[in-house]
């Protein structure tokens, strides 16, 4: 009797590919996705960071520093307004804490006016380097503050040498022979002569960085509330979505379709006429996910208001249609089902939804931009993060128009099978 | 000028020809029946009429003008064998709904949705779910869902499908309504006995072809001719199954032989003495004039089609 269920339950499966696919495919997938977001796959193991410096003292001590930064292949220089004029004009302060801002890189560092006569005095403990950082990347600053003391040790010795001697010869003197040698040796430093074995290690570089949050967030507990109100309501948007839209299907198994259909409304207007439902129920959806942020986790969302309106109105859209899309290209019920799951959760990881997109490896994060998720959610934290204007909001909002618009008429296609055969 | 000509529909599904020439005309106030064994191109002809199949070859006119293929036509109301109703929705936002859908002007909308109720005996449970009704009521609501517009002409796939005698005298009712009011309608259905009850003509359709079509007289003249159908209920099951004369068949029962015979006379001796030597006696005898079935029978042959 046991056997007879088996065979059953053997012979079902075996002539259902979408149970095969979900019963071994989807975690294979689900286990390469995850190990590459995670295990920082994706052909590039080394991802640098990306940082802006400012040399405001642009003395040959500041050069010194600056080069030694550049030297660091942890870290990807900018130093100038237009990346890829290197003659442009170099970054100031203000050009550099608007790329911070609009989320371009995540640190800037200033060299600040008087660091050369500050190691001319003191050497380099009396040198305070700012680091403009932005708080929705938590790990960038804490990485880049270590790489900046590394860079200074391996790649600019002579400073830290020079610095400690001031030191020594201050309180306790030396001779002109000890100096001469010193100096020769320094010289050495400098040239490169003496490669990285400046014998530095262990020591610190002397310099202070004072971390200043350029975004002004209220803290970092609040603005992970609203990444992970974002992330986790487009994740459910897009069920949502694509649980609404498989009422198609439905209504093609009761027969109400084809009264639609039949109706003054025609294909088009059926198809219209559900977008318009389900984008205002994905609306509605995300409102009652930010609001409830606000009310229990005390998420900014009422200073943020046109921002969340535009950003959740365009996702709701491109949701709706997503949905629509995986309805009309499914034949069953059990097939959009398996499909929307694998298309929604590959979304939502490689998208942001599930981890952090500033966290993945440089090419993770291009890979990313194929999806839905990270538009919708560069655009969220742009309004709670990076305070951006509306109009900061164009490519988010024209990316997402264009994905409405695309997967409309690819519903519109599918859905032609239901017409005239 | 018929309210529908359909003539010379073909249409080929792959190796499958769903219309075959079918060709029939659906006259002012009648009840046409359109029979045919499973997959014999009814639901193929319907999905043309409605405009929902382009057809190869043939043309299909409602009051005069042609169907275009993707269009369907205002005076055509179609009764789908779906319960294609809103189960969530009460009766009366299924049919408001539709009724906007389908053009109803707003003024006329209310007292249209009251007039369906009371024509499906809905009035009392108007503000209930649907998905509470029990089939009979479902049926009667989907038939008039369909009528909210006036349509001149409807369509009904199998409108008495699963519903118990009470139900289906309702629903027969309301086609009555209908034609006194000059409303043409096309009705396929499985039931034979309905059919030949209620149906003012028939048409037969097999492999996409219409094989007859005429009043119940016609189509025996047509296909039996004046022969009589002969019942033979032998005493025990034919063990094993006897030969039997042309025009004689046993039934699935294994001991009912049922034969048409031109004259009587000669052939029910033959077949009395088959059932009383290899069926042990003769339980019961009958003969009838041919009746819907016999001609169905007559015409599409017993073999199963799926």
């Amino acid at each position: 009797m046991i056997g007879t269920l088996v065979r059953i339950g053997w012979l079902n499966l075996k002539r259902d590919r979408a149970a095969q696919a979900l019963t071994f495919l989807l975690p294979v997938l689900f286990f390469s996705i995850f190990a590459s977001v995670f295990g920082g796959q994706g052909g590039d193991t080394t991802s640098s960071i990306r940082v802006a410096i400012v040399d405001e003292d642009r003395t040959d001590a500041s050069r010194r520093i600056a080069g030694a930064f550049e030297k660091e292949t942890a870290l990807r220089l900018r130093k100038t307004a237009d990346p890829d004029e290197t003659d442009a004009a170099p970054l100031d302060r203000a050009a550099a804490e608007a790329l911070v801002r609009e989320g371009t890189v995540p640190v800037a560092v200033i060299i600040p006016a008087g660091t050369e006569q500050q190691i001319a005095g003191s050497g380099l403990v009396g040198v305070k380097l700012t680091l403009l950082a932005d708080p929705s990347d938590p790990i960038a600053p804490q990485m880049v503050q270590g790489l900046l003391q590394k860079a200074i040790m391996t790649n600019a010795p002579e400073l830290t040498i020079t610095s400690g001697l001031q030191q020594f010869e201050k309180f306790i003197g030396m001779t002109e022979a000890q100096r001469q040698a010193i100096d020769g040796y320094v010289a050495q430093l400098k040239s490169g002569d003496a490669a990285s074995t400046a014998g530095a290690s262990g020591a610190m570089a002397g310099f202070t960085i004072d971390v200043v949050n350029v975004l002004g967030g209220s803290g970092q507990a609040e603005d992970l509330v609203a990444f992970y109100a974002a992330g986790i309501g487009v994740m459910f948007l897009l069920f949502s979505c694509s649980a609404a839209g498989g009422a198609m299907i439905d209504e093609v198994d009761s027969g109400t379709l084809e009264r639609l259909i039949g109706s003054r409304a025609g294909m088009r207007g059926v198809l219209i006429g559900k977008w318009a439902f389900i984008a205002m129920m994905g609306f509605l959806q995300l409102t009652v996910m930010f609001l409830w942020g606000w009310l229990v986790f005390g998420l900014d969302l009422w200073s943020h208001i046109p921002g969340f309106v535009v950003m959740t109105a365009f996702s709701a859209a491109a949701g709706a249609a997503l949905g629509l899309m995986l309805a009309t290209a499914s034949r069953t019920r059990a097939q959009l089902s398996g499909l929307s799951t694998i298309l929604i959760l590959t979304m939502s990881a490689l998208g942001g939804s599930m981890f952090p997109r500033f966290l993945m490896s440089e090419t993770m994060q291009k890979m990313g931009l194929v999806t839905f998720n990270a538009w919708a959610l560069d655009g969220y934290l742009k309004v709670f993060w990076r305070e951006a204007p509306l109009w900061a909001l164009w490519p988010q909002v024209a990316v997402l128009s264009i994905v409405t618009i695309v997967l409309l008429t690819a519903a519109r296609l599918f859905a032609r099978r239901w017409e005239v055969v | 000028m018929m309210p529908l000509a359909v003539r010379g529909a073909r249409k080929r599904f792959g190796a499958v020809q769903a219309l075959d020439s079918a060709t029939l005309e659906l006259r002012p106030g009648e009840l046409l029946g359109l029979l045919g064994p499973n997959g014999a191109g009814k639901t193929s002809l319907i999905r043309a009429i409605a405009g929902r199949l382009r057809l190869d070859e043939g043309t299909i006119e409602i009051g005069g003008q042609p169907v275009t293929p993707g269009v369907t036509r205002p005076e055509l109301g179609i009764v789908p064998q779906e319960l294609a109703v809103y189960p969530n929705l009460t009766a009366r936002e299924n049919l408001e709904v539709f009724g906007a859908l389908y053009g109803v002007p707003r003024a006329d909308l209310a007292a249209r949705v009251t007039r369906a109720l009371e024509h499906a005996a809905l009035t009392d449970r108007a503000a209930e779910p649907v998905k509470r009704f029990s089939g009979g009521m479902k049926r009667r609501l989907n038939i008039v869902c369909a009528l909210l517009h006036e349509p001149r002409i409807v369509l009904l796939d199998e409108p008495t499908v699963g519903v118990d005698p009470q139900s289906r005298d309702r629903i027969y009712e309301m086609l009555a309504d209908l034609r006194q009011q000059g409303v043409s309608l096309l009705l396929t259905t499985h039931h034979l006995e309905e059919a030949e009850a209620r149906c003012e003509r028939i048409v037969i359709i097999d492999h996409g072809k219409v094989v007859a079509s005429g009043s119940l007289r016609e189509l025996v003249a047509q296909s039996l001719g004046s022969a009589r159908v002969a019942v033979i209920r032998a005493s025990r099951p034919f063990e094993p199954a006897p030969a039997l004369p042309a025009g004689a068949e046993l039934d699935a029962d294994g001991r009912t032989i049922r034969a048409t015979v031109d004259a009587a006379a000669s052939s029910l001796p033959e077949l009395t003495r088959i059932a009383s030597v290899h069926g042990g006696g003769i339980d019961d005898i009958s003969m009838h004039g041919a009746r819907l079935q016999d001609v169905f029978i007559t015409l599409t042959g017993r073999e199963l089609r799926e």
